[in-house]
């Protein structure tokens, strides 16, 4: 397993190539499961989105999939890494088949930049493997000359749908 | 081959008093049983009023696995319809929820239907003149299920003409209703939110069980909750709280707060946990609730309400709610080893958002499919889906603070760990499984 180290910012605003790059990185750390690293890439009042459905707006007054502020997702982190977390003996395993992630706004005076990235997500663990279908939308910016995630928002296409477990990240 | 169609003897045999043969749980004749007899004898929740507030508005659902509507009718009442076309059967309607305007209409052949199911017209009717037509099944349109009843928005059903009546299958239970609704200000609800719908590759019967199962929490979640807790002891000094946090650290309680909240057992098979107090206790206030409920009830009786803290209360046979966060999980059956969870939230009506925002929390971070305390939970029932397959003991075991004269006993308040309410949900099972068998 190669390492992938982080790359700074060479200047003060990103160019699209390193937007993609690190959008690219992000779904190699959750694959290789280097979950710390990958909890690092999330700036601090960050949000990890999954709405539950189609199109949905408000995070708050509809339920969500997932809708985590870093505290939950250093949970989720630690206890993947528990003794007694018996739903991942063995563990699961997970893939992400990235399109070419699309630059879809840059506003440098916000410190904003959005990208869409259509995916397919497996998700595996003893004899199972379930193929999910999704858009991924990262809202960047960039802390002390490297990007940071804001928000992550992972649209599934089959969103309102009965599914079983999904225990790694999309 | 069959062992228990038409046996009543071989039925009653899988319950004693103190254990349950493996095959409730993984026999596919005894899953059928149910649907054919355990779940038509008994008042299975339907839905909200609230998912249909105009005419013609519909709410697709099943009741065991067989697909019904909930419709409100012209008059204003809701009727509960079998989803089926009299003609060939097919399904009238598409989309889960929708709004079939005056009248249904089959995608078929064009059969339209009155929102209370009765035939309304037929395309080409005179092919049907001297045939005997008035005398057929199909003549009297879209079946309605006879027995119907709305409490105070909640609709049930019970499709067989046998059995009980509605006061009397759920007795005091309802008191548990009573108390969610009446903790909005206007004494109302409304579905709220969303449904999360996480399918688990086990019996129904392992997820109600597991509703006042006590003993499990801080074993089975520990991976979770526990977490949660050795997280939040990093927190620098002083750091309020996050309502994420008052949500899943309750569930690391010790032996001793579970067995101290106590259980009721009701009737047939109903009960809850949460007598004295539950993992609900010690939510934050929200900001200017109390006020609103004190101008409504008056002080004494807001306390009165907002002081009940029942944890889970089961209703016999597939749905659990939570009053003091406003939740309703629907275990739907789908096969002898499948069941559909649908987790369903409710607004108080005239209550600030904040409430609902925060009993939307509590169903992500403990219902979703991508819940962590979910997977904990579905690690252990799926284990028991094939661990029941093993030959080398066919009983489960409900024996924890057994007393032989507990049958018979209702409205009693015993011990928080007590198996009890399992057992019980097991005598009322084998009533309504043999009830006209």
């Amino acid at each position: 397993m190669s390492m992938v180290t982080e790359a700074q910012v060479k200047n003060a605003i990103p160019t699209d190539q390193e937007l993609i790059d690190f959008v690219v990185r992000e779904a190699r750390l959750i694959d290789q499961q280097r979950f710390d690293e990958w909890l690092n890439l999330y700036a601090d009042d960050a949000f990890y989105w999954m709405p539950l459905e189609w199109n949905q707006t408000d995070p708050r007054l509809t339920c969500s999939l997932m809708y985590e502020d870093k505290l939950l997702l250093s949970i989720r982190v630690e206890r993947l890494k528990g003794a007694r977390t018996f739903s991942q003996k063995p563990k699961s395993r997970c893939h992400h088949v990235l399109q070419t992630p699309q630059v879809d706004s840059r506003d440098p005076a916000a410190n904003n930049y959005v990208t869409w990235t259509p995916m397919h997500y497996i998700e595996t663990r003893m004899d199972e493997q379930t193929l999910y279908a999704a858009w991924a939308t990262h809202h960047l910016s960039v802390e002390n000359g490297r990007l940071k995630i804001k928000l992550k928002r992972v649209d599934l296409i089959n969103c309102d749908a009965a599914f079983g477990n999904i225990q790694l990240f999309m | 081959m069959t062992r228990y169609a038409g046996n009543v003897a071989a039925i009653r045999d899988l319950v004693r008093d103190q254990e349950v043969h493996r095959d409730v749980y993984v026999s596919e004749e005894v899953f059928q049983l149910e649907m054919e007899h355990m779940f038509p004898n008994s008042w299975v929740y339907v839905g909200h009023d609230s998912q249909v507030p105009n005419p013609g508005d519909y709410f697709g659902t099943t009741i065991g696995t067989q697909p019904i509507l909930l419709v409100r009718h012209t008059d204003g009442t809701v009727k509960v319809l079998h989803n089926r076309c009299p003609h060939k059967g097919t399904r009238i309607t598409s989309e889960t929820c929708g709004n079939a305007g005056k009248f249904f209409r089959c995608p078929y052949h064009a059969w339209s239907f009155r929102t209370d199911g009765s035939l309304l017209a037929i395309p080409l009717k005179k092919g049907y003149e001297n045939t005997g037509f008035e005398q057929s099944h199909a003549a009297s349109g879209m079946a309605p299920v006879r027995h119907v009843r709305n409490y105070r928005g909640f609709v049930f059903a019970k499709i067989n003409d046998g059995g009980l009546d509605f006061e009397e299958f759920f007795g005091e239970s309802l008191s548990s209703f009573d108390n969610m609704i009446d903790r909005s200000p206007v004494g109302q609800l409304k579905v709220a939110g969303g449904v999360l719908r996480y399918m688990h590759n086990c019996n129904w019967k392992m997820l109600v069980e597991n509703q006042t199962d006590t003993c499990h929490p801080m074993v089975a979640h520990e991976s979770s909750a526990g977490t949660v807790v050795e997280v939040w002891k990093k927190a620098p000094p002083g750091t309020k709280k996050p309502m994420a946090v008052e949500i899943i650290a309750p569930f690391m309680s010790p032996y001793e707060f579970f067995e101290n909240m106590g259980i009721r057992i009701w009737d047939n098979g109903h009960g809850h946990t949460g007598v004295h107090h539950s993992i609900h206790s010690d939510y934050s206030a929200v900001p200017g609730y109390f006020e609103k409920m004190k101008a409504a009830y008056g002080e004494e009786r807001a306390k009165a309400i907002l002081g009940e803290n029942r944890h889970n209360t089961v209703y016999f046979p597939n749905i659990m709610i939570k009053g003091p966060i406003q939740l309703l999980r629907h275990f739907k059956p789908i096969a002898a080893n499948k069941t559909l969870v649908e987790s369903w939230t409710f607004q108080l009506v005239d209550a600030p958002d904040m409430l609902l925002e925060r009993t939307l929390m509590y169903n992500r971070l403990i219902n979703a499919p991508t819940s962590i305390v979910g997977h904990d939970d579905l690690e252990m029932y799926e284990r028991a889906q094939e661990g029941l397959h093993s030959n080398g003991n066919e009983w489960v075991n409900l024996q924890r603070l057994y007393s032989p004269d507990e049958a018979g006993q209702t409205n009693v308040a015993v011990n928080g760990t007590s198996e009890w309410p399992m057992r019980h949900q097991f005598r009322a099972w084998t009533k309504f499984m043999t009830m006209g068998m």
